[in-house]
């Protein structure tokens, strides 16, 4: 729709016209801001907790178990170097004292979702798979955070109450 | 012919040129969820509220849900 309205809007005499293809669902995917009745606020992205520790591949385990625990976390996402996920470390994982690289303990490819998922539809998902947290993550795959479930959960009453 | 723009481009065009951002859906739609400071000029009504709601000198960019 939107080629067909920067067109008519340059035949209308507007002279630097611009068609953002990707629209909406690019921007909130992104997890930058959107308004209105079911702008931002309502979306699993805006309720993650963005201090989710990360690390590169080929960090050893237990330097990477040390900043995890330090930071009050049981859990740590490998990232490369564009933010983007590549496995996760549980806390079994976190827990190996194995003498290795956290690639050879992480899990590969973890379910996320994008920043723009609407609240109640995460939160009925994590119920119904009995999930703890999920990971949130724009289009391209970048970290944005982890939305935990209690955390989604208050959000939630919190719209519904208002 | 219209310029095709990502993301980044809409950003910079926004901070940089005072672009006008415009989503064409229905009002429901735009009230259901929209950019920031964009403005809402439905396809159908772009004729007549075009001219009268943006500015001719500024940039505009027009979007809508996705690639529809």
């Amino acid at each position: 729709m939107s080629p067909r309205a920067a067109a008519r809007l340059e035949s209308i005499g507007f002279a630097r016209v611009y068609d953002y293809v990707a629209g909406k669902a690019d921007w909130g995917s992104a997890g930058l801001a959107l308004e209105g009745e079911n702008g931002s606020k309502t979306r699993a992205g805006a309720h993650a907790r963005t201090d989710v520790p990360t690390c590169r591949l080929g960090a050893e385990l237990r330097q990477v178990r040390k900043l995890v625990e330090n930071a009050g976390w049981d859990t740590c996402f490998v990232v490369d170097g564009a933010g983007v996920v590549l496995g996760r470390l549980e806390r079994s994982a976190l827990r190996s004292d194995a003498d290795v690289r956290v690639e050879a303990v992480m899990t590969p490819g973890p379910n996320t979702i994008r920043p723009s998922a609407r609240l109640e539809a995460t939160v009925e998902r994590m119920r119904r798979q009995d999930l703890t947290n999920l990971p949130v993550t724009s289009s391209e795959g970048k970290l944005i955070g982890l939305l935990a479930r209690d955390d989604a959960e208050a959000a939630l009453a919190r719209l519904l109450a208002s | 012919m219209p310029t095709p723009i990502d993301r980044d481009e809409v950003r910079r065009i926004r901070a940089e040129e005072g672009g006008q951002l415009v989503e064409v859906l229905p009002p429901p739609e735009f009230a259901d969820e929209h950019l920031p400071a964009a403005i809402n000029v439905p396809l159908k009504e772009l004729d007549e509220l075009g001219p009268r709601l943006l500015e001719r000198g500024r940039a505009v960019i027009a979007y809508c849900y996705d690639y529809q």
